[in-house]
């Protein structure tokens, strides 16, 4: 085991752990934003820049300082070191530089994303940006492409976290999802547009931070501030079949994978991520469809969310009353600091 | 006249022959490598001579090969970098175009060091001629025994393979070499691990510079601590540099490490001055990425002493008042350039060619060049100017490879000595428009 601090907290995690996860573990606000990082995908992270931090002792080995900060979710931890992030103004300062960054070519088009409300960029911008933005040039503009019928891909808004391509990847056979070009004019790409033929291609929309791929089955269905999360399951022979069902009265609206308080995908008992298979996600949305197990809990909350609490929370129990049902364990728990933007970890 | 150990023979008539390079001594370092000395015994030369990486960096050679893991059964590769196209540089064209031969020799004695038995050329795509230069060497070699099965007799094999690739200067980063070499996009990896544990396919790999490589030639003729008495300090050794600008004979040189600033510019052996009897308004010491000096810096350092060419001297005073002598592109602007359409076409480049990885060199980039466009244009403010230095402190030291700050220090560099010029530009435009163009788009005027 080694033995750390963050942010003055001490931790001791397996060696091999990375800084990030370390900081999962003691959670709250020391633990830093990740927008590409994703536990269940191999070789992700160290794009983004979102989750940098400072490591003002390497270790007690060698306690120099690292001179640059680095990505938390690419360096391993050792035994004596001694890391800052929300107690090293000058790490916020650099962090601040990265989301202004991330934001310059986006296109803000909040009020007509799919995404608006469930968004990390959102929730990223809110707590680390800036309010105004000093990029007072024409934003970096693609054409909206369909991937197959069921995926809508939205390259204005990708922030280039490559958890798409590590799906595609990873998780589905065939690869034909990537990046072409360089640059900011780099861009998340199909072989030239054809369809991610396979019956888990729908991941890439659960493990995209923002707006850029989103369900086409659910394009400008409703607002997912006004749609009731409860968790299903159904008997499938592709995928574990353990979903969360967006619905509004009676109406699936959408399908997604269960997520964590980290948004990403839950794991199985057996260890093994929940991905879910195209079938349960685009083409099963009658309630019959499902066992409704109960309302999900909402881990991540968004800024949108955060303002609407009183809402949310009736949404909740409106879930719970048209299910007649009562609340399911300790799943709903909605405690008011797990909706408070500036407390985004603290579950 | 300086010593040459690269570039002694350069001027012999066939000397990118076989035949002529071996007439003029060559291979019989190679030869006596192989035949006398044991791998061990190689790299302590390299280590004694002082050798410090010739692509940018200036890393100790000896000290990075002795990182090299050695798994059994693993293979180990070298790879030796000739994408060279950090803008100003032109050295490694021009060893490889003359002296092929000089580079495959150093390739031998590398990668028998290393106990590699493959051993590849990335060149930049630019350079497609280059590469059948050294194709054609390599043929010849093979001819001669001197590469393939049982070299010499010795029982070492060695197999070159040249890769071309397609002109893509973040293909220069090691990593991102490593994975164009391997096929893929041009991304620089994700460090650690560094290629000496996991490099190409995985294996552990050693990735230098055409020049460092073929510095072993000499360093191993000579022995390493003669070479290191050649140069000064920990600047061991001759660097080639790559002159280019507003002087009277641009060209490759061959210095010795500690020669004069202000000699290789105004010497007749050298630059020989300014073109046209002009003044001398600014260096960019090392290749486009280095931060560039005013006259009074790159000929003296802060505290008044004559600034030499090598690592140490150029990096005196750190940025507030010094630079790198990174790859040894060598850019002198006389007194009419323009500084900011300088860096505009610095910043230009740095913005075409960032991979778009991670979020602060994908987006800063564009943003950086952009505003000077706007500043050029006489649209600016002063408000940008701050905000061009903001930009670039936010890019350097956060991004995954070094390309992020080779598009940060240019820009604080040149805010840093020339703000006037910035305050210029956007408060009395009309002001600068006398000054001439240096960026011409015929490279050949
Ligand atoms: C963006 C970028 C471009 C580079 N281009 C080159 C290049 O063209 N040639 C080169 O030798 N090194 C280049 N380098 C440096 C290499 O990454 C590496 O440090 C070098 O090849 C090591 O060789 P050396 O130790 O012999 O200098 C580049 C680095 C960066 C970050
Ligand atoms: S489309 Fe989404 S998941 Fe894919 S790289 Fe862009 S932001 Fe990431
Ligand atoms: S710094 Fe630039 S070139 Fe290097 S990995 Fe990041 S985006 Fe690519
Ligand atoms: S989450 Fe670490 S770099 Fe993106």
């Amino acid at each position: 085991m080694v033995k750390l601090t963050i942010d003055d907290i001490p931790v001791e995690v397996p060696k091999g752990t990375t800084i990030l996860q370390a900081a999962r573990l003691i959670g709250g606000d020391v633990t830093p934003p990740a927008m590409c990082y994703y536990s269940k995908l191999k070789t992700s992270g160290g794009y983004c820049r979102t989750c940098i931090v400072k490591v003002e002792q390497g270790s007690e080995k060698d306690p120099r300082p690292i001179p640059k900060p680095v990505a938390s979710c690419r360096t391993e931890v050792a035994e004596g070191m001694v890391v800052r992030n929300i107690t090293s103004p000058e790490n916020l300062e650099a962090r601040a530089g990265v989301v202004e960054l991330l934001l310059v070519n986006h296109p803000l088009d909040c009020p007509v994303c799919d995404q608006a409300g469930e968004c990390h960029l959102q929730d990223l911008a809110y707590e680390n940006g800036k309010e105004e933005t000093r990029f007072e040039f024409e934003r970096r503009e693609f054409d909206p492409i369909d991937i197959g019928d069921k995926i809508k891909l939205h390259m204005n808004r990708c922030i280039m976290c490559f958890r798409c391509v590590k799906v595609a990847d990873q998780i589905t056979d065939g690869r034909c999802h990537g990046v072409i070009n360089r640059g900011d004019a780099a861009e998340i790409s199909t072989y030239i547009e054809k369809a991610i033929d396979n019956d888990f291609s729908g991941n890439v929309i659960d493990v995209c931070p923002v707006g850029a791929l989103t369900d086409r089955t659910f394009r400008f269905k409703s607002r997912v501030w006004y749609t009731k999360p409860v968790d299903a399951h159904r008997d499938c022979d592709k995928c574990c079949g353990k979903v969360r069902l967006w619905n509004q009265g009676e109406e699936v609206l959408r399908v997604t994978a269960r997520k964590d308080q980290w948004g990403e995908v839950m794991d199985n008992e057996d260890g093994s991520t929940a991905w879910i298979c195209n079938e349960c996600r685009f083409d099963k949305k009658h309630i019959n469809d499902w066992t409704v197990e109960g309302p999900s809990e909402i881990n991540r909350h968004s800024v949108i969310s955060a303002n609407h609490y009183d809402t949310l929370r009736n949404i909740k129990l409106d879930t719970l009353r048209m299910l007649g049902g009562k609340p399911h364990g300790e799943k709903v728990d909605l405690g008011i600091g797990a909706l408070d933007p500036n407390n985004q970890h603290k579950q | 006249m300086s010593r040459k150990l690269l570039l002694k023979n350069d001027h012999v008539p066939g000397i990118a022959t076989l035949k002529t390079y071996k007439e003029n001594g060559g291979y019989t370092t190679m030869e006596k490598a192989l035949k006398t000395m044991s791998p061990d015994a190689l790299l302590e030369e390299v280590k004694t001579s002082g050798l410090r990486g010739r692509g940018g960096a200036g890393f100790p050679t000896g000290m990075k090969w002795s990182f090299l893991a050695k798994p059994e059964g693993v293979p180990r590769y070298l790879v030796v970098n000739a994408d060279e196209s950090e803008p100003g540089t032109f050295k490694d064209r021009y060893l490889m175009e003359r002296i092929p031969h000089l580079l495959i020799e150093g390739m031998v004695i590398s990668s028998f060091t290393l106990g590699a038995n493959s051993a590849y050329i990335y060149i930049r795509g630019e350079y497609f001629y280059v590469s059948r230069i050294l194709e054609q060497a390599i043929d010849e070699a093979y001819a001669a025994g001197l590469l393939g099965k049982n070299i010499l007799g010795t029982g070492y094999d060695l197999d070159i393979y040249v890769q071309v690739g397609a002109g893509a200067y973040i293909c220069g980063e090691e990593t991102a070499l490593l994975e164009s070499l391997e096929g893929k996009r041009g991304n620089p990896r994700i460090k650690p691990p560094f290629p000496a544990i996991a490099g190409l396919y995985g294996c552990p790999t050693v990735v230098n510079n055409v020049e460092t490589i073929a510095a072993l030639v000499p360093i191993i003729e000579l022995g390493g601590a003669e070479y290191a008495k050649i140069g000064i300090g920990r600047s061991t050794g001759t660097k080639l540099i790559s002159a280019s600008g507003h002087i009277n004979k641009p060209g490759v040189y061959e210095i010795e490490l500690g020669l004069p600033v202000e000699e290789f510019i105004y010497s007749e052996e050298y630059c020989g001055g300014i073109k046209g009897g002009r003044k001398m308004k600014a260096v960019v010491a090392g290749g486009s990425s280095v931060p560039i000096l005013p006259t009074e810096l790159i000929l003296k350092t802060a505290a008044g002493e004559p600034r030499l060419m090598s690592y140490e001297s150029l990096g005196e005073g750190g940025f507030v008042s010094g630079t790198m002598l990174g790859s040894g592109g060598f850019i002198v602007m006389d007194e009419d350039t323009s500084i900011v359409k300088n860096l505009y076409t610095f910043s230009r480049f740095y913005h075409h060619e960032s991979c778009g990885q991670c979020s602060p060199c994908r987006e800063g980039t564009g943003w950086m060049e952009k505003i000077l466009h706007k500043i050029l244009e006489g649209k600016g403010t002063l408000k940008d100017i701050d905000l061009l230095w903001d930009i670039q402190s936010k890019i350097e030291g956060k991004t995954i490879c070094p390309l992020g700050e080779a598009a940060a220090w240019p820009v604080a560099a040149a805010i840093r000595h020339f703000r006037p010029e910035f305050e210029a530009y956007v408060t009395n435009p009309e002001s600068i428009k006398d000054v001439k163009h240096y960026y011409r788009l015929n490279p050949t005027v």
